[in-house]
């Protein structure tokens, strides 16, 4: 699945594709977030763990301004995509959205064709002149959302139609159709099967080659599995940030190594 | 950090893991002993003691493989529980060499006791097998301790043990040199020796994996070597 040995991996040094700057998120009076630093590596899985309601995925929502739909949400602090303020007033989010690419928990096709699930934000954004190269954009995406030989002869039946597994994959697809740079998952293989959550693990590492990915997990080991860098956070604070091995080899603080190996933390 | 696992199987799995270790290590350090004793005492019927017991050790050896392949298949240890579990099968290991090398000076001692002694060589070795079997008594304390500076001290202690070795060496050489009939006596005492010797390196391996597990890293201070023999020669003669 990974076929640098742990030496590269250590060794490998990346660019910076997002740079958050003592980020702070505020839902009313609960201060969720509290003074992140944390640089996101081009073409690196950076896998965020912690237990529930440590602001994980809250923070993960801060990455392409999903957090702005919710009122009492407020973000403070900086956060760099390729050096550009993500939250400055001239960023339009939807543009943003497009850059950076969202995956969620559960499936969530629309109630389209196949065919249309993956067209919907190619057309939106206008990214192919004719029917010809929205073919291709369509089936470009689907092949990297490893689901092109499973739907090829049905891209005209629904999308809900599919398995778990496949509809997962699918909105993968729908989501890197707009050519993101980052693509955020926030627990893309919670409600699927282990066979399943196998297939989109090695997307997820193919991914890497062409896009930086941040993913949320409850699974520790599917952390270890697909990432390259692990972020543990705990309580809003962001208490650890270092190399998957070396995070679950030898952490350096004792909370990391109290949630890891499940003690009681 | 707490000690406990939410999973308390988990944490009954470890123990009885590192209890086998315990256990292990107790049968091992006994062997050192009685072996040494056997052969300043010419005790054959200790020596066959030692040589039926490793059968004992090599059994707990492949129940701590067994134990430790399954936990690692259940529970895919990690951060501390990891290197728990990779110290576990590298300790054992050494354990059973140590036991190894304590059956062959079980087996040296059968033809020893048919010949006379050769000076005070075996109060000599069981001197040094008593240093190992302290080496190795203080290791396991800092194990089950986890305790990284005596296990430091533990690789440090490794050197007198060399040069106890380098001494007899030495001594054997002469031995051999003032009269042929010590040539057989020595070559096997001789060995033995080396055997000491090597359970005392085993040891010291013991202590790296200890402080491997309390610290997360190897000591990095390439081990104390002491043993001059490899460049030892009497000339003239």
């Amino acid at each position: 699945m990974n076929d640098m040995t742990a030496v590269e991996r250590a060794v490998d040094t990346k660019e910076i594709k997002i740079a958050a700057n003592g980020v702070q998120v505020y839902y009313g009076d609960t201060h969720a977030i509290k003074d992140v630093d944390v640089k996101i590596e081009d073409k690196t899985v950076t896998a965020f763990i912690g237990p529930s309601g440590c602001g994980k995925s809250t923070f993960l929502r801060c990455l392409n301004r999903m957090n702005d739909t919710i009122d009492v949400c407020r973000v403070e602090g900086e956060i760099l995509l390729d050096g550009e303020n993500i939250y400055d007033p001239k960023v339009d989010p939807v543009q943003l959205r497009a850059k950076v690419g969202m995956v969620f928990q559960k499936p969530n096709p629309f109630p389209k064709s196949i065919y249309d699930n993956i067209a919907y934000g190619p057309r939106i954004h206008g990214l192919a002149k004719n029917k010809a190269e929205l073919d291709e954009i369509v089936e470009k995406s689907l092949r990297r959302g490893a689901i092109w030989n499973e739907v090829k002869d049905r891209l005209q039946s629904p999308g809900t139609g599919l398995s778990g597994g496949q509809q997962q994959r699918l909105c993968i697809a729908r989501a890197i159709a707009t050519e993101p740079e980052v693509l955020l998952m926030d627990e893309p293989c919670s409600a699927l099967d282990p066979i399943a959550t196998a297939q989109v693990e090695e997307l997820i590492d193919e991914l890497r080659e062409n896009y930086s990915v941040v993913i949320v997990t409850h699974s520790m080991q599917q952390a270890a599995r697909v990432s390259q860098k692990t972020a543990f956070f705990h309580l809003g604070n962001l208490v650890e940030f270092g190399e998957t091995g070396q995070i679950f080899t030898n952490p350096e603080d004792p909370r990391t190594e109290s949630y890891i190996t499940g003690r009681i933390g | 950090m707490t000690d406990q696992h939410i999973a308390s199987a988990f944490d009954r799995d470890l123990e009885a893991i590192q209890a086998r270790i315990m256990k292990m290590g107790g049968m091992v350090e006994a062997a050192i002993r009685n072996s040494a004793l056997s052969l300043e005492t010419r005790d054959e019927e200790l020596a066959e003691q030692v040589r039926a017991g490793d059968k004992a050790i090599d059994g707990l050896e492949e129940l701590i493989n067994e134990e430790t392949a399954r936990l690692i298949a259940l529970r895919a240890p990690t951060a501390i529980d990891l290197r728990l579990v990779l110290s576990v099968l590298k300790i054992s290991s050494n354990l059973e060499r140590i036991a190894d090398y304590a059956k062959n000076i079980a087996k040296r001692t059968g033809v020893l006791s048919q010949m006379g002694p050769v000076n005070d060589s075996a109060a000599a070795l069981r001197r040094m097998a008593r240093e190992v079997e302290l080496m190795l008594k203080n290791v396991l304390d800092a194990y089950i301790q986890r305790d990284a500076e005596l296990a430091n001290d533990v690789i440090q202690q490794d050197r007198e043990v060399d040069q106890m070795y380098n001494a007899l060496f030495r001594e054997f050489l002469t031995f051999m040199m003032e009269d042929p009939r010590n040539i057989t006596p020595c070559m096997h005492l001789h060995f033995i020796a080396k055997n000491i010797e090597r359970m005392g390196d085993h040891a010291t391996s013991i202590g790296e994996q200890v402080v491997y597990l309390v610290t997360g890293e190897y000591p990095d201070e390439a081990r104390p070597k002491a043993d001059t023999t490899s460049e030892t020669a009497v000339l003239g003669s």
